[in-house]
């Protein structure tokens, strides 16, 4: 009987190792993940630097499931830049431009109205109730970069959940079976 | 080491990395893109103004009539989707250092469509924020944003200066 618990042994040892160099291996992947995202939060200046545009109303430029490339600097803002922001009572951001901009005098405050280029009128009506102006704490980033079509992976993982979970079961079952 | 698996990463990999650097390139040649853009505007007339109340905005709203002549070809390359042009009143007032005021603006697909003459109403509502216009000098300027079929986005403009809000009402 000797013999069948050192087999066991040996494969209980390997298993072991190699769960943990794989443990080591993933751990690597998501944080590095994370640095080069934590590092494009700080060289651009936005909380979030790259955005997935969601609907059509900047069509024919940006279309659903393009993706935006932010960044937020201390230039003032000025009317035709694309801009990402929030609005009060709203979680997703919208990208609009900019149509309008009064900069103050005194403070050097600025009230800034956006528009989609695809829709019919401004944006008041999608601000909240009584708001007439953009200031600039509502601006998360300008546009400056696009990239075609890369953000429908997000849209179809968060809309297809069932989608992301296949993904994520196959690639574990990937690593787990894959020996070096 | 030659699974299925490990063929189909190595060939996603690199296709996606090929890809990467294909539109890297491709937004990069942009920059050897030298353009000389030309345009003009001038107001036909002014149409008086309109007395609208609406929320803030208590103030005349001004409408006009302008013509607007404009060679933009130089700007596409093999690397553009689309130019969204639009032109935009400038002019200062006491309560602020900066108004720019969007009266209209327009997206040209394709380079044949690039060069144009067109006369046009004010599309959007030439209207203060709080003061009123009548006898306002401004500047008319022509903006132009350089919409990429992948990369950098590149804007630049073209100021025209020294136009004038009549006075009176009509």
């Amino acid at each position: 009987m000797g013999w069948i618990g050192d087999t066991v042994d040996s494969v209980k040892s390997i298993q072991i190792r190699q769960l943990l160099t794989q443990a080591v291996s993933l751990g690597m992947i998501v944080t590095s993940a994370l640095i080069i995202w934590k590092a494009l939060m700080c060289i651009t200046g936005s909380e979030s630097p790259v955005v997935v545009v969601l609907s059509g109303s900047m069509e024919p430029g940006f279309k659903r499931g393009d993706i935006l490339f932010l960044h937020m600097s201390k230039d003032p803002i000025r009317t035709g830049e694309i801009v990402v922001f929030n609005v009060d009572g709203r979680e997703i951001p919208i990208v609009h431009r900019v149509i309008k901009v009064h900069e103050r005098q005194d403070t050097g405050e600025v009230d800034v109205l956006t528009k989609g280029d695809n829709n019919y009128g401004d944006d008041r009506l999608l601000y909240a109730q009584g708001q007439l102006w953009l200031q600039r704490h509502h601006i998360m980033g300008r546009a400056v970069g696009f990239l075609p079509y890369v953000g429908w992976v997000t849209i179809i993982m968060t809309e297809k959940p069932i989608i992301k979970y296949i993904l994520i079961g196959a690639l574990g079952l990937l690593v787990i079976t894959s020996k070096d | 080491m030659h699974s299925f698996g490990y063929r189909a990463n190595a060939l996603l990999t690199f296709g996606l990395t090929i890809l990467a650097l294909m539109c890297a390139i491709a937004s990069f040649s942009d920059n050897f893109n030298f353009p000389s853009p030309s345009a003009e505007i001038q107001i036909v007339r002014f149409n008086g103004f309109k007395k609208k109340p609406h929320g803030n905005d208590e103030c005349a709203q001004v409408s006009l009539i302008m013509n607007i002549t404009a060679d933009l070809q130089s700007l596409f390359t093999w690397n553009t989707k689309q130019l969204f042009i639009f032109v935009a009143a400038e002019y200062e007032t006491p309560q602020n250092s900066l108004n720019q005021v969007s009266l209209w603006d327009a997206i040209i697909p394709a380079k044949e469509h690039a060069k144009f003459w067109i006369q046009t109403k004010n599309k959007y509502r030439f209207v203060d924020q709080g003061s009123n216009l009548q006898g306002k000098d401004f500047n008319l300027t022509l903006h132009w944003h350089v919409m990429p079929k992948t990369g950098k986005m590149f804007a630049d403009k073209l100021v025209m200066s020294g136009f004038r809000i009549p006075e009176e009402h009509r």
